[in-house]
């Protein structure tokens, strides 16, 4: 039980995390000189970045829950 | 604020009592026509009356009709319309064996209210950073948004009382974070939600009279996903409904697919003598919540029960201190 909560409390803080992520580095990307182009642009950018980062979170959380319950759920 | 008084009792008061004046006939009418599945942690041939879905969607549509009245809002035709579809693709899906495809699409599109009433702000907050604006891919948000909910309550529910219980829990911690950001108005049109749920829980819980079916799992989380988009706290939500995300973080995790859980051929969990619950060591069966739970020794469906409540009210906790550091600014 102790490992489910720490699992829990990881994805929380790590949700804090990828929210300053999106806020400080998704939040501010424009693009200009593509007329009216600019915003399909960078929200093409803002779309990649925020999937990749998602990906990048399971990947993360892949790792954490092999290290938490790996041996728990072995024994 | 004072005004929202009346509106706030009167809809509690008649999301409760409907879903528990009305789920006792409807498990005699279950009965009668013989729409029972078995219990498959009780000892014998123990069936049970499914689905719920009705009574629970009975309940949220006579409160919210209520607070439209009140309060003639776009979010609460959102919240009734979005309910009302996932509980008709629900009920489709417990009366009909469908496609894995079925669900997935068919929520997505029960998500296109929201969008077409207005009903939402693409503004994407978060707690200490401030907010993030993704016009395009708030739409995105909010598709996703009701078919993980949807989903992701089906998914928890596998033994008694589960999903009520976990719902009454997630949804209560949802409307205090919103009266915390004093988002009134929205925290009375989810107050709803925890009485609806709380009402069922009471012939749901362990030993179960009702099973809710797929139309009752997802009619309550869709309703929950929907006032997380209109009342513009995903991730507070996201953050309380945390177990049961784990739930299906692990089984995806662990099947690397999208797959149906009548089409696993493997057990996660088995019973004792004393007709406990116990995890397998099958490498073909997902790895669940509740397999992850009784890795360290069999359990009664009422200790699971309660250790999975234990880890809803630890989320809850989570999703109320995010609220209030929704307030901080670094």
């Amino acid at each position: 039980m102790i490992g489910l909560f720490g699992f829990l409390f990881t994805m929380w803080i790590l949700i804090l995390i990828g929210g300053g992520i999106v806020v400080t580095i998704l939040g501010p990307i424009s693009t200009t000189g593509y007329g009216d182009l600019n915003w399909i642009i960078s929200s093409t950018i803002k779309a990649v970045i925020a999937i990749s980062l998602v990906v990048l979170w399971i990947f993360i959380l892949l790792e954490i829950k092999n290290w938490i319950f790996k041996k728990k759920i072995k024994s | 604020m004072t005004e929202l008084i009346i509106p706030a009792v009167v809809s509690c008061v008649i999301a409760f009592f409907t879903v528990y004046l009305t789920t006792p006939p409807l498990i005699k009418f279950l009965q009668k026509r013989n729409c029972t599945v078995k219990d498959m942690n009780k000892k014998g041939d123990v069936m049970i009356p499914r689905p719920g879905g009705p009574s629970i969607i009975a309940g949220i549509i006579a409160s919210e009709v209520v607070l439209y009245a009140f309060l003639q809002m776009n979010e609460i035709l959102a919240v009734m319309i979005t309910s009302f579809l996932a509980f008709l693709i629900g009920y489709v899906d417990d009366r009909k064996v469908m496609g894995g495809w079925f669900k997935p699409i068919a929520l997505a599109i029960a998500a296109t209210p929201i969008i077409f009433l207005g009903a939402y702000d693409s503004d994407l907050a978060f707690p200490l950073f401030g907010e993030v604006q993704i016009p395009v891919l708030y739409l995105v948000i909010i598709i996703f948004m009701i078919l993980i909910t949807g989903n992701t309550v089906n998914s928890i529910d596998v033994l008694n009382g589960i999903a009520s219980g976990f719902m009454t829990i997630a949804s209560f911690s949802l409307s205090i974070a919103l009266f915390i950001m004093q988002n009134f108005e929205m925290a009375i049109i989810s107050l709803p939600l925890g009485l609806v749920s709380l009402a069922f829980y009471k012939y749901h819980k362990i030993p179960s009279k009702i099973f809710p079916g797929d139309s009752g799992a997802l009619t309550l989380g869709a309703m929950y996903g929907t006032i997380a988009i209109v009342g513009q706290v995903e991730i507070i939500a996201a953050v309380a409904l945390l177990p049961a995300v784990i739930n299906s973080f692990l089984f995806l995790a662990s099947m690397k697919r999208i797959v149906e859980h009548r089409q696993i051929k493997g057990k996660p969990v088995e019973h004792t003598e004393d007709f406990k619950l116990k995890a397998t060591d099958d490498q073909t069966a997902p790895i669940t919540l509740v397999r992850v739970i009784l890795a360290s020794g069999s359990l009664s469906e009422k200790q699971i029960g309660f250790r999975i409540f234990k880890l809803s009210m630890f989320s809850g906790i989570l999703a109320i201190i995010t609220a209030v550091l929704m307030g901080v600014s670094l």
